[in-house]
C-alpha cells in the first residue's frame, strides 16, 4: 500500500515541524517572547552534531548528546546574554531581534562549515523495513521516519513529566502564569526563563539531529524549515504543547498526500505552501488560533 | 538655544514648524537634487534603488510604525506592484507615469480586500498571517504563467515619455524616482496630519480608548493597511522599472524581512526613518565591499558575510538605539536644541515588568 | 429633569459570573451621579456596559431618548458619551495635543481622500478641531503640557489629559472611572471644582466612579451604592452613608 508510506512519511515530516514548534511554544508561554530563530538554533545544533560525529570521530550516540547539551546550554546563554536586555520591550522588538540573530547565527555557520551541503552518519541510515513485497515492488519505511516518531514520543512523554513531576518544572508553569507573582514567591524567575530558552534550544537540536538521516544532507539554510513550524504552532494555538504537535502533523501529513496525489504540476506548485495555505484558513475561522490564548484587556 | 513663538494653528499643521526646518530640509532637497553632478552612475543608479525601497518602506512604516500593526508580507505586495505595472505597460498602450498610480491602486484594492479577514488577527498571529499570505503570493507568481512568465520572469518595458526614453541606471530615471518619493512624502505626511493618521497612531497606543473616542478600529486598520500597500505597490512599480526584468524569487520573505529591518533601523514611528533605512539597506553592501578589502580574507570572501553584519548592525540597534537612526537624530538635535540642560532621562522609556500581549 | 442616560434590568455573565445583576438607574441633566461599593462590585463593568465594550446579557440603555443596547462602541463617542479610564488609558508615544485632537475624532467628517491630499477643506476642519482643544486646555489649565509627550508626563497631569481628551468630544454625558484614585490631595480638590464647572458651566451630566467618600460627598446630587452586582442603596450621599446594608457591604458585619 503505497498510502502508509506515504502517511508515515507525513507524520515523520510533522513530528520534526511538531518538535520545532515545541521549541517555539516553550519560550511563548513562559515569556510572551516569539523567537524566529529556532530554526537556526536548529541549524547551530545540526552543524554541533555534525562537528562532533562527522569530523571529530565520536560515535552517533555521544556526538548526538553531547551536540544537544551543546545547544542547550547555548540557549540558555542567548537568553541570559542577549534577550534578558530587551524584556518588557514590544513583542515586535523581540521579533526584529530574534530574525537578526538568526541572520548572524546563519552567516557565522556559513562561515565556520561554509556553504556547501554536509551529513553526518546515523547507525540506521539508509534502512528500510520491508513492509508488503510482490511483483509491482515493495512497500517501504523509512528508519530515520521510524525513529523520528518514536523519538518524538519519547521526547513528549519526557517533557509533560518534566513540567508536571519536576519542581523546577513546575516553576516554569508558575512563571509562565504570572511572572511578578512567580518572582515574589522565590522563584529565581530570569534564571527560569534561560533554563526554558535552554531547553527549548535542546529540543529544536534533537528535532534536527533526528531530521538529520532523512533529509540525506544539509546546509546552513536548513534554518528555513522552521518557517513551516511556525504554522504549525499556530494553527495549534500558539500555547499549547500538544498543539503544537498536533498542528506539526497536520502540516506534515498535508503536504505529503499534496505531493503524491495531486497532479503533477500542482503538487509541485501546492505541496510546499499547503502548511500555509491551512494557516490561513485556520486564522480565518479563528483568528487567534485553535485555541485561543488572547484575552480582552480590563479596562 | 532656540526659543520658538507660536502665533496661528498654521504653525502646528504645516510640515516645517519653523525656519530650522527648512533650512535643514532645504539643504537636503538641493543635495538630493545635484546628486547626480557629484556621483557617478553607478552611484545614481544604487540610490535609485535606495528610493524604490524607501516607498516602500514608507508604506510599510504606515502600518508598523504609526498602526502597530506587523506585516511579514510586505514582499508580496512590493512584487503585486512590480508585476502590475509589467503587465500594465505589455498589455496597454500607456505610458509608465500613467501605468505607475494604477498598479499603486491595484495593490492598495488587494491589500485592502486581504485586510478585511487579515486584520481580525493581532499581534503575532497577525504577522504569521502577513508571513503566509506572503508565501501563498509568491507561489502564486511563480505559477501564474499566462500572467506573470512563471519561473521564467518578464521583461519590463523600458519607461518612455514622449518619445524619451529614461535610462534606469542613469540621472534621468533618478530625478523621476525623487519626484515619486517626494510625492509620497507629501502624501503620508498629510495622512499623519489629519484625523485618519490620528486615529492610526491611537489605534496603535491603545484599542480600546481608541473605540471609546469614537475611532472605528476595523475600518481603519484596513485603511491603513490599504495605503500602506499602495504605496508599497508603487515603490514595486518603480522597482520594476528598475530591475528591467522581474523573477518571482525576488519577492521573498527575506524582502519582506528586509522592509522591515529597514523600517527598524531607520527609526520606528518617523516617515524620516524609512528612508534613512532604506539608504542603509542598500549601502550597507557597498560599505562591506569597501571593508572587505581590509579584512583577512578568511572573513573578508565568506558568502553570507553581508547578512550577518546587517544582523549583527540590527542586534546593536535593538539592543542600544530602539528609536533607530532618527531617534538618535533628534536625541542630538534636542541635545543643542536645549544645551545645556538635557537630561538622559527626556527620551527614557517607561520599564514594564511583563507587558503582557494576551490581554488586548 | 428628564432623564440623559437611563439603564433598565442590565445584566451581565461571565461564564456561571453574574458580574452586574438586573441594575436600573437613570443619570439626569446636569446631575452628577455616582456610583459607589466595593472592590469587584460590579461598578466598572457598567461603565464598560454603557461605553459598549461589554454586550449585556439582559436589559436595555437608553440615551436621550434612544436605545444604545446594540450600537457598536465606536458610535458611543459621537452619541454624545465620553470616558476616562481607570487606570488611563492615553496615547503613550503621541503628544498632550495629539490626544486631544483624537478626542475629536468622532466629530470629523473628512474622508480618507481629502485627507491625502490635505484639501482645504481638511485644513479648515483642523483649525475648528484646534480651536475645540485650545477651549479645553484653557479650561483644564494645561497650556504648559500642550507640546509634551504623554511617557513623560506625571501621573496627576496624566488623569486630567484624559477628562481633557473625554470633554473634546464635547459630550452630553460623561463617565468618570475614579477620577481621584492615586491623585494628591490638592489634585483631587481640583478635580472636585472641575467636576462642578463641567456639571454648572458646560452642563454636562456625569456619571461617576470614585472611592473617595469625601469627594463623593462634595459634589455628587446623587449616589448608588452596588455589592455583588447588585444595587443595595440609592439617594443622597448621606442616606446612602448611613443606609445599613451600605454599612455591612463596606464592614462585613
Amino acid at each position: 500500500m503505497e498510502l502508509i508510506q506515504v502517511l508515515v512519511a507525513g507524520i515523520a515530516q510533522g513530528c520534526v515541524y511538531g518538535l520545532i514548534a515545541l521549541g517555539f511554544v516553550l519560550i511563548y508561554k513562559a515569556t510572551e517572547q516569539v523567537n524566529f530563530a529556532q530554526g537556526d538554533i536548529m541549524m547551530l545544533g545540526m552543524f554541533a552534531a555534525f562537528t562532533l560525529i562527522a569530523i571529530a570521530g565520536l560515535p552517533w550516540w555521544l556526538g548526538a548528546l553531547a551536540g544537544i547539551a551543546i545547544t542547550g546550554v547555548f540557549g540558555f546563554c542567548l537568553d541570559a546574554f542577549v534577550l534578558r536586555r530587551i524584556i518588557g520591550q514590544p513583542q515586535f522588538a523581540v521579533i526584529i531581534l530574534t530574525i537578526a540573530v538568526g541572520f548572524v547565527f546563519r552567516s557565522a555557520a556559513g562561515g565556520v562549515w561554509g556553504a556547501d551541503p554536509v551529513s553526518f552518519d546515523t547507525p540506521y541510515g539508509g534502512l528500510v523495513v520491508t513492509l508488503d513485497e510482490n511483483e509491482t515492488g515493495r512497500t517501504v519505511i523509512d528508519a530515520a521516519d521510524l525513529t523520528i516518531i518514536l523519538g518524538t514520543l519519547v521526547l513528549v512523554g519526557a517533557l509533560y513529566a518534566f513540567f508536571r513531576f519536576t519542581r523546577i518544572g513546575v516553576a516554569m508553569q508558575a512563571s509562565s502564569q504570572n511572572q511578578l507573582a512567580a518572582y515574589y514567591m522565590g522563584i529565581p524567575v530570569k534564571y527560569v526563563i534561560s533554563l526554558i530558552w535552554g531547553i527549548s534550544a535542546a529540543v529544536s537540536c534533537i528535532a534536527g539531529i533526528l531530521l538529520a538521516p532523512k533529509i540525506a544532507t544539509f546546509d546552513p539554510d536548513v534554518g528555513f524549515l522552521a518557517i513551516t513550524a511556525f504554522a504549525a504552532a499556530v494553527i495549534g494555538g500558539f500555547g499549547s504543547l500538544p498543539g503544537a504537535v498536533l498542528g506539526g502533523l497536520i502540516i506534515g501529513i498535508t503536504e505529503q498526500l499534496a505531493q503524491a496525489y495531486l497532479p503533477g504540476e500542482y503538487a509541485r506548485s501546492i505541496a510546499p505552501i499547503s502548511g500555509f495555505v491551512i494557516l490561513l484558513a485556520v486564522l480565518l475561522i479563528r483568528p487567534d488560533g485553535l485555541f485561543a490564548q488572547i484575552q480582552r484587556k480590563k479596562v | 538655544m532656540r526659543f520658538v513663538f507660536k502665533t496661528g494653528y498654521d504653525q502646528d499643521i504645516r510640515f516645517f514648524k519653523h525656519t530650522g526646518y527648512w533650512q535643514s530640509y532645504g539643504f537636503l532637497f538641493l543635495t538630493a537634487v545635484t546628486a547626480p553632478l557629484y556621483l557617478g552612475n553607478f552611484e545614481i543608479s544604487e540610490l535609485t534603488q535606495a528610493i524604490s525601497f524607501a516607498i516602500a518602506g514608507l508604506g510599510l512604516m504606515l502600518l508598523v510604525g504609526f498602526t502597530g500593526q506587523v506585516s511579514l508580507g510586505h514582499a508580496a505586495f512590493f512584487g503585486i506592484g512590480a508585476y502590475a505595472q509589467a503587465w500594465l505597460l505589455a498589455s496597454f498602450d500607456i505610458s509608465f507615469l500613467v501605468a505607475m498610480p494604477i498598479a499603486a491602486v491595484f495593490t492598495g484594492i488587494i491589500g485592502f480586500l486581504l485586510a478585511i479577514p487579515l486584520l481580525r488577527m493581532t499581534g503575532i498571529y497577525l504577522a504569521i498571517g502577513t508571513l503566509a499570505l506572503s508565501i501563498v503570493l509568491e507561489q502564486i507568481l511563480k505559477s501564474w504563467k499566462s500572467v506573470t512568465g512563471g519561473f521564467d520572469g518578464m521583461a519590463v518595458e523600458p519607461a518612455s515619455l514622449l518619445g524619451y526614453q529614461f535610462n534606469p541606471d542613469s540621472w534621468d530615471f533618478y530625478y523621476v524616482a525623487l519626484a515619486i518619493l517626494i510625492l509620497v512624502l507629501a502624501l503620508c505626511a498629510n495622512l499623519l496630519r489629519s484625523p485618519t493618521g490620528r486615529a492610526m497612531v491611537a489605534v496603535r497606543d491603545s484599542e480600546v480608548s481608541a473605540r471609546s473616542m469614537g475611532v472605528n478600529i476595523a475600518r481603519t486598520k484596513i485603511t491603513a493597511f490599504g495605503i500602506s500597500t499602495a504605496i508599497t505597490g508603487l515603490g514595486g512599480a518603480l522597482f520594476a522599472h528598475k530591475l528591467q526584468y522581474l523573477a518571482p524569487d525576488g519577492f521573498n520573505l527575506i524582502i519582506s524581512i528586509t522592509f522591515l529591518l529597514m523600517i527598524v533601523v531607520g527609526g520606528l514611528g518617523s516617515l524620516q526613518g524609512a528612508i534613512l533605512g532604506a539608504l542603509v539597506v542598500i549601502l550597507l553592501p557597498q560599505a562591506i565591499t569597501i571593508m572587505k578589502d581590509y579584512l583577512p580574507p578568511s572573513i573578508g570572501h565568506q558568502p553570507g558575510l553581508e547578512p550577518g553584519i546587517f544582523g549583527l548592525l540590527l542586534v546593536a540597534f535593538i539592543l542600544f538605539e530602539p528609536m533607530g537612526i532618527y531617534g538618535r537624530w533628534r536625541k542630538i538635535k534636542l541635545f543643542f536644541d536645549i544645551f545645556p540642560v538635557y537630561r538622559k532621562a527626556t527620551f527614557r522609556r517607561q520599564k514594564a515588568y511583563l507587558k503582557t500581549e494576551r490581554m488586548r | 429633569m428628564s432623564a440623559v442616560l437611563s439603564a433598565d434590568d442590565l445584566t451581565i455573565r461571565f461564564g456561571g459570573l453574574t458580574a452586574v445583576d438586573s441594575v436600573s438607574f437613570e443619570v439626569r441633566e446636569r446631575e452628577v451621579y455616582t456610583i459607589v461599593g466595593p472592590n469587584g462590585a460590579g461598578k466598572t463593568t457598567i461603565f464598560n456596559l454603557i461605553s459598549r465594550i461589554y454586550d449585556p446579557t439582559e436589559g436595555r440603555i437608553r440615551f436621550g431618548g434612544a436605545d444604545i443596547t446594540e450600537t457598536p462602541a465606536h458610535r458611543i463617542a459621537g452619541l454624545g458619551i465620553a470616558r476616562t479610564f481607570q487606570n488611563i488609558e492615553l496615547f503613550e508615544h503621541a503628544t498632550v495635543l495629539h490626544n486631544l485632537l483624537v478626542g475629536r475624532h468622532c466629530k470629523s467628517r473628512t474622508n480618507v481622500f481629502e485627507e491625502l491630499a490635505f484639501l482645504p477643506k481638511v485644513r479648515r476642519a483642523e483649525y475648528a478641531h484646534r480651536e475645540k482643544v485650545e477651549e479645553v486646555i484653557d479650561f483644564l489649565d494645561l497650556q504648559p503640557y500642550r507640546e509634551q509627550y504623554i511617557a513623560n508626563l506625571p501621573y496627576g497631569v496624566r488623569k486630567v489629559v484624559e477628562l481633557a481628551r473625554a470633554l473634546c468630544t464635547e459630550p452630553k454625558l460623561l463617565l468618570l472611572d475614579e477620577p481621584a484614585s492615586g491623585l494628591s490631595v490638592e489634585e483631587t480638590e481640583n478635580v472636585a471644582f472641575w467636576i462642578d464647572d463641567i456639571k454648572n458651566d458646560l452642563g454636562i451630566a456625569i456619571l461617576m466612579v470614585e472611592h473617595d467618600m469625601s469627594l463623593v460627598t462634595e459634589v455628587s446630587d446623587r449616589v448608588m451604592a452596588m455589592n455583588d452586582g447588585k444595587t443595595i442603596a440609592e439617594g443622597t450621599s448621606d442616606e446612602v452613608q448611613n443606609h445599613p446594608d451600605v454599612l455591612r457591604a463596606y464592614l462585613g458585619a
